[in-house]
């Protein structure tokens, strides 16, 4: 399985522009839909609540990776629906969001990774190819047992 | 977006959660390991080896059936468990759905900074 999101986006705006939108609480909240409790601190849990029509009942919860001011912004979150779920103890998947200058304004890469973490990729592949025998389906299930332990 | 897509999309990702929930404790995973040959199997079958009483295993069963990743089938008077890869094809999607709301979402950032 594809393991990984990327996206890219010219955005006619400064990068100046563009790291505030994604940096400044109320702004990110503006477009992500997700009402902050506060602003976004580098190594700090972020916390609020989801405002996007059917998905008010999410929390938003994720770990602040870095802040490279105009350069590099990035999360850590995870895809656990239970308002419960404590972001130190589910799985994550990495959110980077870097910026470059261009000529129309701001080139936008948005990439997601680690979908190998989500219990999804424990072997589930195994399973549906099903051609890898039991070993490497055991194998599987050793680590994701192992890391979940 | 209609609201109708919207709440399909909603119990799509939480059905996702629910298979993620299900598949994420040992035993469970272990019985699936056991049914994913295709072979539907009984519960003394999937107890072979096992230390859990039949009605532990019948309680994880259940689990994994709630969020459909197997299914029931009665044969006479005993219940037989068999795979059913739909749920788990449908992990694939998580993907796409994930990405659709990142282009959603970066579209409106777009419209933000554009303004």
């Amino acid at each position: 399985m594809e393991n990984r999101i990327e996206k890219r986006i010219e955005l006619k705006a400064s990068v100046s522009r563009v790291w505030r939108a994604l940096t400044d609480y109320r702004e990110f909240g503006e477009w992500f839909r997700v009402r902050l409790d506060g602003p976004f601190v580098e190594g700090q849990v972020s916390r609020g609540q989801i405002t996007y029509p059917g998905y008010e009942h999410v929390k938003w919860q994720v770990i602040v990776q870095k802040m490279e001011p105009e350069r590099l912004f990035s999360f850590t979150w995870h895809h656990c629906f239970d308002p419960d779920a404590d972001i130190f103890k589910e799985p994550t998947t990495l959110v980077e969001f870097r910026l470059e200058k261009t000529e129309a304004g701001t080139l936008l890469t948005l990439t997601e990774s680690g979908f190998e973490n989500l219990p999804d990729a424990l072997g589930l592949e195994a399973f549906r190819r099903n051609n890898g025998g039991w070993t490497e389906q055991m194998k599987n299930i050793e680590s994701y047992v192992a890391q979940r332990s | 977006m209609s609201r109708k897509d919207l709440s399909g999309m909603t119990a799509k990702r939480l059905a996702c959660a629910a298979v993620f929930a299900a598949l994420g404790d040992k035993t469970r995973l272990l019985l699936v390991s056991q049914l994913c040959g295709g072979q539907p199997r009984s519960i003394s079958q999937l107890r072979e080896g096992s230390r859990l009483t039949r009605q532990a295993i019948t309680k994880h069963l259940r689990v994994l059936e709630g969020a459909g990743v197997v299914r029931s089938v009665r044969r006479g008077r005993e219940s037989r468990f068999q795979y059913d890869p739909q749920a788990i094809e449908g992990l694939k999607g998580y993907l796409d759905f994930v990405s659709l709301q990142w282009d959603q979402a970066l579209s409106r950032l777009k419209s933000l900074v554009e303004r």
